[in-house]
């Protein structure tokens, strides 16, 4: 025995001494030559964290317990670390190519950066590790009330030892893992230190074997005829318990926040993992090795009730090897600490990060994160979670009175966190699956596990107690201890079916029902797919890495030459020989502004920190990233309307062209038909006067022959240029219409009087019914007749019946007035159809004709103007023309 | 030496004139008003001289003079072209074609009847 500050003294030592290599090796990380940091087997041993006091002392105790059911919480790592290789690679790549700082992070990230989901699956870290925390003080303290003067020991009491050792712990922590918000979340001098640790514990494990096989019995024979002899071999082993725990610790060791931090986070380089997953299996067999020889000789030679969880230090005692139970003591102290330094600081991360941190900035209202303010409120965070973290396990453990076999608490824990699986599982090989679904699994597996498991541990005061046992409500099939009406089951293996079970059932039936955000889509590809797009970590050089990698980047941004002397002056500037700069905050900050000139500010940042894993690239950086990108986008897409703009005009001013062109054309074809029509009656007035002129020996009557020709040409003159003005108005929309009231039929007689044809009782015979046209107009009553004027002249010069006859036929229709021109001659060719209204379109059959075959032209205009049309009527034996009148030309009788 | 010409045009006011001023000349004047059928017609009548419009209903007269150009009968009719456009691409097009003179209308009666006697005594190719 020990006096209690002689014990305290030593642990004070050691704790001092595992600052030193802490420190020493934080030094030599920043300066980038600790070697052996960057050594496979350092990460191996910061693994051992997994076997906590928990299993230094408790399973010895198990053993003692229940046989060999101890191997169970071995055989699941080392199958996870062996079989599972390729996961564990998997999670390290997401882990490294997503600068995952935590397990919920991992989760958070990989549902579209889930700010609700992370918070979750911190409070369900915090909760499922909280238990964790306690069974390590509890062990702690039990091994200093065993070790240290029983009369001291009192004197300071169980509580204040665990206050104490609380109180230490998160000094240690805070030092070590909060001392800068460098964080890529790496802690390389507090990993060395835990490493240290593991050493130590093993080593303690080993001696206390060899003292036992070797100094108690007399070699390993002896020891396993001692063990056949023990009523350990009796123990049958319940096969569903075997494959229920070694699950549930293949679970622990993936969903653990303690091991994701040194498995995922603290990994420097994917190819340690290749060692681990052998190393780490020998360590945890070495560890389990002498398990069971200390177990059974506890059992035959220390006295009966004495507390097997403690047979490792008690043995020793009982044989007065204080060296040896001194170095088992720092072993189990080794293994509580490092198991709480790591998950201390794991969950303050996880506490700041998605609880304290998002709850400021929302209060403060969205400060910059990485203003200086605000890197002081996270430091702050994280040191405030780890104090409340280790003062969770102080009040868990003296509320739960230190009673429960440290191996049941810990099973507990570890159904806790085993419910991040599915999602954690789901994530990494679904695409499919949706934050809905995680938060569905989740959020029901742990309340099943809160209230099956947790609750009837944990509740000692007599205030839950009545609902524990009787079921809320007085639901008896609610009851923890009865769930679903279950009874006489394993409650652990209870409720992990049941909390495991429909936890899986409702992650994979909510997803499934359930769309992906886009984000979470984008996410899910970067996760399931991680090995299609990212490069394995290079080895962590250091410093002089990340500069390198700098310099590349700067290189491709900058040019070679101007990155090349950046580099060179910061060197300089920082007293370095060497060409490349150390890359501390002010050269980073130097290089993002020099960056920023080409890339944008948000982007530089991004990548400087990609590189340097200086920090997460945050969903705000990436917003920022995406705003720039935005606005390269939109500046390009109003590039690219311009040029699209561009063509366009280019389009239309060709149409235009071609259309002045097609224009000018017209005009060239219209005034050689002018003057086609123009010259035609004056070679006929020019030769007829000119032979009027020479005068002799004309007759009279050949005189007034050539007279009556030159005026009827004059008058065929002033009639072309009249039509010619009329359709020069109509055409130019500048006619101003006389509308005024009339009946059809006085412009239809107005029209066949202009004719001539009634008096001379004429060529043509009218066929009029005067029945139907009694119909009142309200329209430009002569510019109607000019149109009915030209059709019945039409047909009297055309119509080549032998007996013509024009046929006015008036068709009153819903909303309008048909008025049908047909005469009885051969009507138009159908070829030509398509050009009576052409200008100077005149019929080829016709040898005479007086017109310029400007007639239908100028009705066609008429009619629109007149807001109604002219067509012509195919197919109806002789030419046919209708008039349509439109509604509002008709007067409401 | 032949004193028949064929007149192709389809103005009556115009054809009268003509008729009028060459019958004076002592020429022996047909007329023929179609386009279409003009080739048959100086096919029938082998005319001395042709005085051909280019403006005529059912076929151009430049069809019709490229057209004559190609009969071995006809390809050295001496044609007189006679045209109310007054651009001068289409008095190039007929000579161009092989019209042996050319006339823009309105023409003074002197200017036809001194055309239409150098056209048909071979005289060198002109117009205005």
């Amino acid at each position: 025995m020990l006096s209690l500050d002689g014990l305290v003294a030593i642990c004070v030592v050691y704790v001092v001494a595992l600052f030193g290599i802490a420190f020493l090796a934080e030094k030599k990380a920043t300066e980038g030559s600790a070697r052996w940091l960057n050594s496979p087997f350092v990460y191996t041993l910061s693994l051992s964290i997994y076997t906590t006091a928990w299993t230094f002392y408790g399973a010895v105790g198990s053993a003692a317990r229940s046989g060999l059911e101890f191997m169970t919480i071995y055989l699941g790592p080392t199958l996870v670390f062996i079989g599972w290789f390729w996961l564990l690679r998997k999670m390290v790549r997401i882990g490294r190519a997503q600068r995952i700082t935590s397990i919920a992070d991992m989760i958070s990230s990989r549902y579209g950066k889930s700010g609700a989901l992370a918070a979750l699956v911190t409070v369900l870290a915090v909760i499922g590790t909280t238990p964790y925390v306690a069974l390590q003080l509890q062990s702690v303290t039990l091994s200093f009330s065993v070790f240290a003067d029983p009369g001291e020991f009192a004197a300071l009491g169980t509580d204040t030892t665990a206050v104490w050792v609380a109180g230490g712990l998160a000094l240690f922590t805070i030092i070590f893992g909060t001392r800068s918000l460098d964080v890529n979340e790496r802690h390389p001098g507090l990993v060395s230190a835990i490493a240290l640790e593991a050493i130590v514990k093993l080593a303690a494990l080993l001696a206390v074997g060899v003292f036992v096989v070797w100094g108690v019995a007399e070699g390993p024979e002896d020891i396993l005829a001692r063990i056949d002899e023990s009523p350990i071999s009796e123990w049958t082993s319940n096969g569903a318990r075997w494959v229920g725990l070694t699950t549930l610790s293949a679970a622990a060791i993936l969903c653990l926040p303690r091991m994701f931090q040194v498995l995922v986070v603290e990994n420097a380089n994917e190819g340690h993992l290749a060692t681990a997953s052998w190393a780490f299996p020998l360590y945890l067999l070495l560890m389990s090795l002498f398990v069971l020889p200390i177990a059974v000789v506890g059992l035959q030679v220390l006295p009966e009730g004495a507390n097997p969880d403690l047979y490792v230090l008690t043995l020793p005692l009982a044989f007065d090897q204080d060296m040896l139970a001194l170095l088992v003591f720092l072993g189990g102290f080794s293994s509580a600490t490092s198991m709480v330094i790591v998950a201390a600081l794991a969950l303050s991360t996880m506490l700041s990060n998605h609880i304290i941190v998002p709850i400021w900035l929302w209060v403060t209202k969205g400060e910059d994160p990485m203003s200086g303010d605000m890197r002081r409120v996270a430091l702050m965070a994280r040191r405030l979670s780890i104090i409340g973290v280790l003062f969770l396990g102080l009040i868990y453990y003296r509320s739960s009175g230190g009673s429960a076999a440290l191996a049941s608490i810990g099973l507990i824990a570890f159904l806790g966190v085993s419910q991040v699986l599915p999602a954690l599982l789901g994530g990494i090989f679904w695409r499919g699956a949706t934050r809905a679904g995680a938060l569905a699994g989740i959020a029901a597996g742990f309340a099943i596990w809160a209230w099956v498991l947790l609750m009837p541990n944990a509740a000692t005061s007599g205030l839950m107690q009545g609902t524990l046992e009787h079921g809320p409500f007085g639901i008896g099939w609610l009851r923890p201890s009865t769930p679903l009406g279950i009874r006489g089951a394993d409650p652990l293996l209870t409720a992990m079916v049941l909390s495991l079970g429909i936890n899986t059932f409702l992650f994979t039936f909510v997803s499934l029902i359930t769309f992906p955000s886009p984000m979470e889509r984008l996410q899910g590809a970067q996760f399931v797919n991680v090995f299609d797009h990212s490069a394995p970590t290079p080895g962590w050089q250091g410093g002089a890495a990340a500069a390198d990698d700098l310099l590349i980047m700067a290189q491709r941004i900058l040019g070679t030459g101007r990155a090349g002397r950046l580099f060179q002056q910061a060197a300089a500037a920082q007293g370095r020989a060497a060409s490349l700069p150390d890359p501390n905050p002010d050269f980073l900050k130097m290089l993002e502004r020099e960056l920023a000139g080409s890339v944008g500010a948000a982007t530089a940042h991004a990548m400087v920190y990609q590189i340097t894993g200086g920090a997460t690239v945050s969903v705000r950086d990436l917003l920022a990233v995406a705003d720039e990108t935005a606005q390269m986008m939109e500046y390009s897409s109003q590039l690219e309307r311009q040029s699209s703009e561009l063509t366009r005009t280019a389009a239309r001013l060709r149409e235009a062209n071609q259309k002045l062109t097609e224009l000018a054309e017209q005009k060239d074809t219209f005034l050689s038909q002018i003057s086609h029509e123009l010259r035609t009656p004056m070679t006929s007035i020019r030769a007829f006067s000119e032979l009027l002129m020479q005068g002799e020996g004309l007759e009279d009557e050949t005189r007034q022959k050539f007279s009556r020709i030159i005026h009827t040409e004059s008058m065929r003159l002033t009639r072309l240029l009249d039509d010619l003005l009329d359709l020069s108005v109509l055409e130019h929309g500048r006619v101003t219409l006389n509308e005024s009231p009339v009946t059809l039929a006085e412009v239809l007689d107005k029209a066949e009087a202009a004719t001539g044809v009634m008096e001379s009782g004429g060529r043509i015979r009218i066929v009029r019914d005067r029945e139907t046209e009694q119909i009142d107009l309200l329209t430009d009553g002569d510019r109607l007749a000019q149109v009915f004027i030209n059709l019945i002249s039409n047909a009297q010069k055309y119509c080549d019946a032998e007996e013509p006859e024009l046929r006015i036929r008036v068709q009153r229709q819903p909303g309008r007035v048909d008025v049908e021109f047909s005469d009885n001659g051969s009507g138009i060719p159908t070829r030509q159809q398509s050009l009576i209204f052409e200008k100077f379109t005149r019929l080829e059959t016709t040898r005479d004709a007086q017109g310029a075959g400007l007639g239908l032209a100028i009705s066609r205009e008429i009619m629109q103007r007149l807001g109604g049309r002219l067509s012509y009527v195919p197919g109806q034996g002789g030419a046919a023309f209708r008039v349509r009148l439109p509604g509002r030309a008709l007067r409401a009788a | 030496m032949g004193r028949r010409v064929l007149l192709v045009e389809d103005e009556i006011n115009i054809f009268e004139a003509i008729s009028f001023l060459l019958s004076r000349d002592g020429w022996e004047v047909s007329g023929h008003g179609n386009g279409a059928t003009a080739l048959d017609e100086i096919a029938r009548l082998d005319p001395d001289v042709l005085v051909l419009d280019v403006m005529l209903p059912g076929r151009s007269g430049l069809d019709i003079l490229r057209d004559l150009r190609k009969q071995p009968e006809t390809s050295d009719l001496p044609v007189l072209m006679l045209t109310a456009k007054g651009q001068s691409k289409d008095r190039d097009l007929a000579l161009a074609l092989g019209a042996n003179a050319y006339l823009t209308k309105p023409f003074s009666n002197s200017e036809m009847v001194e055309t239409l006697n150098r056209v048909a005594t071979g005289g060198q190719k002109a117009g205005t």
